[in-house]
């Protein structure tokens, strides 16, 4: 699988060298379909459930992506990608826009070559430990080994934290996150480091959930986001606006249940923006329903969020930073004027 | 006059073979140029469009990440380069280890499989037959969820004898704590194998002049071991240890293998053993009876005619593939991120991660391993000169 992933980077590099596109949209509007890479590991975010669906906050992001486009949001192949081939599958063009909970950084956006659009979630780094360690605080894992994914930020911060708070940690890095979650729950290490999502997620599909806990200490900010190659303002603009538009419909109150109803809607921002008064499904290249299928396909942000990471799902997690910012979370969407 | 020197006459050029072959010749390479220069200029256009940075620059700048285990001094404060190198020196760790084991394994294994005994022989063809068709990484899988399930927590560590824990962070154990005499008794063994080596020159000269054998063996070995323990009474006998102990997570002190590196040696060194263990069955079966019917009326024994009649000859047949089933471990070697040895793939793809220079990371991992693979074939192409028949 390593080999393969290897492999896969090398054919990438390769690939890079006669990889010549017109817009992406057309590109895509061609195929038929759209290629999104996801996790397909971490549940909650990108992972098939036992019937093979695809199942995950990433992934229904991909199909919002696909309902604009086609109008059809099954018009999608995921991709599962690792951490490490992630970058270099995006940049050679393997597949046209990256759903695969990805730290927005600067490096990423300059000498990767890359855009990332709206975060569709706020994350931060913890520490998840075996109640049984007895530790309270990440700054008592001096010396501890620690479990990693290689190629991530989080294998930075963890560097970063320890070496800042004067104490030792010996990474155990391995690539494939299921491999590196059995070897967690085996006791290899004393503490896996990740996004605090992942934890989330990798703490509900643990042999006994219960012996585990997340430390409170979040020691990073991570705004996840998905990204496209630079170069392309309109395809950047569509999967900009896709995001934006599930969390601008939960702001209007327009729900998958509810969105044929409010086509009759009197109010002009509802009317706009569900296409009945038409103009920014031209301004985008895209059908003026383009947002009414999202909502009606996918849902809204919220909707998506609690089918997926929410309370009533096993990894329990509250909104948080990820509310509409009318309920001081940070989700907030320009105007679709 | 009469022209008779059919040489002065003109052959049209394209109905000369020789000049033909060169025009051939230049075609193909300029083709080969310009495609190459095609890919290069149109990879730099892309990579420029894109706005990805290019160059080896990043070599220079902090790597701000750990790795596990290493043989040099390093922290994320360190660079790339660095790390890189950290990288470098694991893979060649495991795979020194591994080839020297691995051929050790691999001949006993191969005789074993030769052997009379009905027993001895069957188990070896079992070994042979299983771990050939077991592809190496899940035996490598095998290995290590071996090693983290089967283990107890550094708490509950094993404690056989004083001094060696065995727990799932690894094996620890105590070493000689740091004295001078250490560093004299490296430098007295170093002696010890110069003597060994006079030694046994010595010794041939004389066997061919006299036919008088002389016990190299044992005289070596007791040259070996017996001056550093002189030079080590001499530096007053120390015999202070380095014990590990449990302090907070971990064993402090002493020296420990991780389980991720035993893990990878064991998959590696198992599975090419048996491809060795054929191909010592194949030379050894190459010599001819006649050879081991000859040295037996000779009244040698068993064990003499082996070493002496046998493997010398077999061992033209056994180099070439040797060489390169050598290869194949080194190269086998990358798969060790699979199960956490960070080996320089696995730092390598950390760093094009980190920087996102997959072209000069790939470049780097390819010339690595070229070199590897090359200074292999350099030794063992020797080593197989050396062996080589020698036609009088």
């Amino acid at each position: 699988m390593k080999r393969f992933s290897f492999v896969l980077a090398l054919f990438a590099v390769f690939s890079m060298v006669c990889s010549a596109s017109a817009g992406t949209l057309d590109d895509v509007k061609s195929k038929g379909f759209i290629q999104v890479g996801v996790n397909g590991d971490v549940f909650g975010f990108g992972k098939p459930d036992e019937k093979g669906v695809w199942k995950g906050l990433d992934v229904d992001t991909g199909r919002a992506i696909a309902a604009a486009v086609f109008g059809d949001a099954s018009k999608i192949k995921f991709i599962p990608l690792t951490a490490v081939t992630r970058f270099t599958a995006l940049q050679s063009g393997e597949i046209d826009v990256l759903c695969r909970n990805a730290t927005r950084t600067l490096s990423r956006e300059t000498a990767l070559g890359l855009n990332f659009v709206q975060v569709n979630y706020y994350d931060g780094q913890g520490f998840l430990v075996p109640k049984s360690l007895g530790v309270k605080s990440a700054k008592e894992l001096d010396g501890a080994s620690v479990c990693v994914l290689p190629g991530t930020t989080t294998e930075l911060n963890a560097a970063d934290y320890f070496r800042s708070n004067g104490i030792k940690m010996k990474p155990v890095v391995i690539e494939n996150t299921a491999e590196l979650a059995k070897t967690f729950f085996a006791g290899r290490c004393d503490c896996l480091t990740s996004d605090a999502s992942q934890l989330a997620g990798t703490r509900a599909v643990a042999p006994n959930p219960d012996d585990y806990m997340i430390l409170p200490q979040i020691i990073s900010k991570e705004p996840l986001a998905p990204a496209v190659r630079h170069g392309d303002d309109q395809w950047y603009d569509i999967v900009n606006l896709s995001v934006l538009a599930m969390i601008n419909a939960e702001e209007l109150g327009i729900t998958s249940k509810n969105v044929d109803e409010m086509l009759k809607s009197a109010n002009p921002k509802i009317q706009r923006f569900l296409g009945v008064t038409p103009g920014n499904g031209k301004a985008l290249g895209l059908d003026e329903k383009f947002a009414y299928n999202i909502v009606k396909q996918v849902g809204n942000y919220g909707e998506v969020f609690e089918r997926n990471v929410g309370k009533d799902t096993p990894l329990k997690i509250e909104r948080g930073l990820n509310a509409l910012w009318t309920n001081g979370g940070l989700m907030y969407s320009p105007p679709f004027k | 006059m009469q022209k008779i020197d059919i040489g002065d006459e003109k052959i049209p050029l394209l109905n000369d073979p020789a000049k033909r072959s060169l025009i051939y010749q230049v075609g193909v390479v300029l083709m080969v140029a310009a495609l190459g220069y095609y890919l290069i200029s149109n990879t730099l256009a892309n990579l420029d469009r894109q706005s990805i940075a290019t160059g080896f620059g990043f070599l220079e700048k902090e790597s701000s990440f750990e790795i596990g285990e290493s043989l040099i001094e390093y922290s994320a404060a360190d660079n790339y380069a660095r790390a890189l190198l950290v990288g470098v020196l694991n893979t060649l760790k495991v795979s020194f280890v591994g080839i020297v084991l691995t051929v050790i394994l691999g001949t006993l294994i191969g005789v074993a499989r030769l052997s009379t005994n009905w027993l001895v022989s069957r188990l070896a063809a079992i070994y042979i037959e299983l771990l050939q068709d077991i592809p190496v990484l899940l035996q490598l899988f095998f290995w290590y969820a071996f090693f983290y399930e089967m283990l107890p927590s550094p708490r509950q560590a094993l404690n056989p004898v004083t001094g060696l824990f065995l727990c799932n962070r690894g094996m620890i154990f105590g070493v000689p704590a740091a004295h001078p005499a250490w560093a004299w008794m490296g430098w007295a063994f170093l002696v010890a194998c110069v003597l060994a080596w006079l030694l046994r020159r010595w010794a041939m000269q004389r066997l061919f002049k006299t036919g008088k054998p002389f016990p190299i063996f044992w005289t070596s070995l007791g040259v070996l071991l017996g001056l550093p323990f002189f030079v080590w009474l001499l530096a007053g006998a120390p015999t202070a240890m380095d014990l590990p102990h449990l302090r907070g997570f971990n064993f402090q002190g002493g020296m420990s293998i991780s389980p991720e590196f035993t893990a990878l040696l064991l998959g590696l060194v198992l599975y090419t053993a048996a491809f060795v263990a054929e191909i010592v069955r194949a030379g050894i079966q190459s010599v001819n009876k006649g050879q081991t019917e000859a040295a037996k009326a000779l009244g040698l024994k068993t064990g003499k005619v082996l070493s002496l009649v046998i493997l010398p000859q077999a061992l033209r047949v056994i180099i070439p593939p040797l060489t390169s089933q050598m290869l194949n471990l080194t190269k086998n070697s990358s798969l060790a991120v699979a199960i956490g040895y960070p080996d320089f793939v696995s730092v390598a793809n950390t760093t094009i991660n980190q920087t996102g220079q997959a072209i000069e990371g790939v470049a780097m991992i390819m010339a690595v391993y070229l070199c590897l693979s090359l200074l292999t074939s350099v030794f063992m192409n020797w080593y197989n000169k050396k062996m080589a028949l020698v036609e009088r």
